[in-house]
């Protein structure tokens, strides 16, 4: 992070409500596959309303939380900063735009989603989003061996449960989640 | 759609449901979607719902809003309003109260073993997410060369997976796949 070298010490910015709707509204329109990095950029970076630590403790807090997680920060954040209408303005901000165009393009593809073009574009489209999931699977992943072999059974036993045997995720989840947690506290 | 209340209602329990199954971020419950849209209550084909999460990845915004596209194919908009809403409402204002009591306890040992705990199991279901999605768009081995180019270009390469996605809907376009 090299700006940071010549940058003043960080000094925080306090939001208006109309700045919490039009700042997570930005984030979500640029959000291509997935918003994490954007709202990074755009709240610590650009708008400067939280220091780099402030938001990754957030976050962290919001990632294991049940829910969307971008949608919690966003309830979150805007509650802390000016109460139900801060929070009413960045979740809006955040899923009100996004919505709407998804709804547009719902209604494109019952439309056209059958046409042999629609078909093909959209075979080639599925293909590549799939390799993308993939990155995000295994950059998720990457940190896990470090922390254990044990966390890397953990998640090879829900991946083949879920993934490969596609098992109901509810039982899944009510098998490993308290083992995996027992687990961590004996270590802890 | 011959009973759209019945249809609302499903969608409604459905997501408030997976809602709160969708722990470290809303792709992870992905698979129990594709489960219920697919398998139990044969809403779409898994070729289907595999489109909508390629529009849903590829389209601006939360990741969560496939679930705004599900409900639009199964009940229009009114399903999507009440797919998206459900998803949000129930599991967020449970996050939000627990945050409040939650932020006196974070450096607690229950609280580092309940994140510690959770981390890979989330990372599991990442995993199973896209094997369930790669699975479901692989028609053939030109569609497996684009799934692994994309996982090169996004894993290893700090060009925009935009320009993937983009590529690849050119080249399906043009008749290639």
């Amino acid at each position: 992070m090299t700006e940071h070298v010549l940058a003043p010490p960080p000094t925080i910015v306090v939001p208006t409500t109309a700045d919490l709707f039009l700042g997570f509204f930005k984030i979500a329109i640029s959000g291509f596959g997935g918003v994490l990095a954007w709202a990074r950029r755009i709240i610590v970076q650009e708008r400067k309303w939280m220091t780099a630590d402030e938001f990754n403790e957030l976050f962290a807090l919001c990632q294991f939380l049940p829910g969307p997680n971008i949608v919690n920060f966003s309830l979150i954040y805007g509650s802390r900063i000016r109460g139900p209408a801060g929070a009413a303005a960045a979740v809006l901000g955040l899923m009100g735009p996004p919505t709407a165009l998804m709804i547009v393009l719902g209604s494109l593809y019952s439309r056209y989603g059958a046409l042999p073009q629609s078909r093909g574009a959209l075979t080639g489209l599925a293909a590549a989003a799939a390799g993308l999931l993939i990155s995000t699977a295994v950059s998720m992943a990457e940190p896990l061996p470090r922390k254990g072999i044990g966390n890397v059974l953990i998640a090879a036993v829900a991946f083949v449960a879920v993934g490969v045997l596609q098992w109901p995720l509810l039982g899944v989840l009510a098998v490993l989640v308290p083992l995996s947690i027992a687990r961590a506290w004996r270590r802890s | 759609m011959k009973d759209s209340s019945g249809t609302l209602l499903t969608l409604a329990l459905q997501f408030s449901l997976l809602s709160f199954l969708a722990i470290g971020g809303a792709i992870t419950a992905l698979p129990e979607m594709h489960r219920q849209a697919v398998d139990v209550y044969h809403w779409m084909t898994s070729t289907q719902f595999t489109q909508l999460v390629a529009i849903a990845q590829a389209a601006p915004g939360p990741n969560v809003l496939i679930v705004t596209l599900i409900g639009q194919q199964v009940a229009g908009i009114p399903g999507a309003l009440v797919a998206t809403v459900c998803m949000c409402g129930p599991a967020c204002a449970v996050a939000f109260q627990t945050v409040r009591a939650f932020h006196q306890f974070k450096q607690s040992r229950w609280a580092i073993a309940l994140q510690a705990g959770l981390i890979p199991v989330s990372v599991g279901l990442v995993g199973a997410t896209a094997l369930i999605v790669a699975r479901s768009a692989d028609q053939g081995w030109r569609t497996l060369l684009i799934t692994a180019a994309t996982f090169a270009i996004t894993h290893w390469t700090r060009i925009s997976p935009l320009w993937a996605l983009g590529a690849a809907t050119l080249i399906g376009l043009s008749g290639l796949v």
